[in-house]
């Protein structure tokens, strides 16, 4: 017990066009313990990644410090240029994001396809 | 006691009852409570959507107790009191602190975006948006707790 380790796997999907996409998939626990894991490896991807995939569907739990990790994500993405889509969200986690306003920096897609279409 | 001695109990009540955990303040041990509640409130008929708003709120409520109230002193516990009736599932989550100074706002997620803003800090607004009610009453030096109430749409006849 009790948290869950945070893990990440990052993978690069040919796009239809354009940059590759890099997605991140995230699995297990997001908490205030999981900075490492998230932010260490956001830092570590090529400063050539421009298209940002979010995959939330392993994610066993999710708590508002969890929600502040990917706002700080999107914080240092935004600096770089770098844009981002989101899927995997349960109904439940797609009504918080949309509370706290994530949804104004990224879109919250139903599945993969959906969101990797979206960055034409 | 006379039912009038509790307050989360109304005239008409088939089953009033409560549940007492005791935490330690170790993040994650918040998930205890959260399971415990969503148990609860299935039992009680709530549907999946309305669990779901309980457990977030419950687990932020604890986290906060944790944090804040008890400065993360494993030797504090933060209680959680589960208290069910016919039409309402109350959940009060104490700890040894003063409270909240103040109540959060709404996140401003622009102000977040240009460091304006913590990322972190959203505890209370999530939780008094995902309840029918919420409340933080402060009563030291006995400590402080938050308090938080989801109502059944349809209670049973």
């Amino acid at each position: 017990m009790p948290e869950l380790v945070t893990r990440v796997t990052v993978e690069e999907l040919p796009a239809a066009s354009g940059d590759p996409i890099t997605v991140l998939r995230f699995s297990g626990d997001i908490t205030s313990a999981s900075q490492p894991a998230v932010m260490g490896t956001y830092e570590g991807l090529p400063e050539t990644a421009k298209r940002i995939l979010l995959d939330f569907s392993q994610v066993e739990y999710l708590n508002s410090s969890g929600i502040a990790l990917v706002i700080q994500m999107m914080i240092a993405a935004s600096k770089k240029g770098q844009t981002i889509h989101t899927f995997g969200l349960s109904p439940h986690f797609k009504k918080v994001f949309t509370m706290v306003g994530i949804t104004k920096y990224t879109t919250l897609h139903p599945d993969e396809a959906t969101a990797c279409a979206a960055f034409g | 006691m006379p039912l009038s001695d509790k307050p989360n109990r109304r005239k008409g009540d088939k089953f009033p009852s409560s549940i007492e955990l005791r935490l330690p303040s170790r993040l994650g041990y918040e998930k205890v409570a959260m399971n415990t509640a969503a148990s609860v409130a299935r039992l009680m008929g709530f549907s999946e959507e309305r669990v779901d708003d309980l457990k977030t709120a419950v687990a932020e409520a604890c986290i906060n107790a944790m944090e804040h109230g008890n400065k993360l002193d494993e030797s504090l516990s933060v209680g959680v009191v589960l208290s069910m009736d016919a039409n309402s599932l109350e959940v009060k989550v104490t700890d040894t602190g003063d409270g909240p100074k103040s109540k959060t706002g709404a996140p401003d997620i622009d102000k977040k975006m240009l460091g304006e803003e913590e990322a972190r800090g959203m505890g209370m607004f999530l939780i008094q948006a995902l309840v029918d009610e919420a409340e933080w009453v402060s009563s030291p030096p006995a400590g402080s707790y938050a308090r938080m109430v989801i109502h059944l749409s349809n209670p049973p006849v």
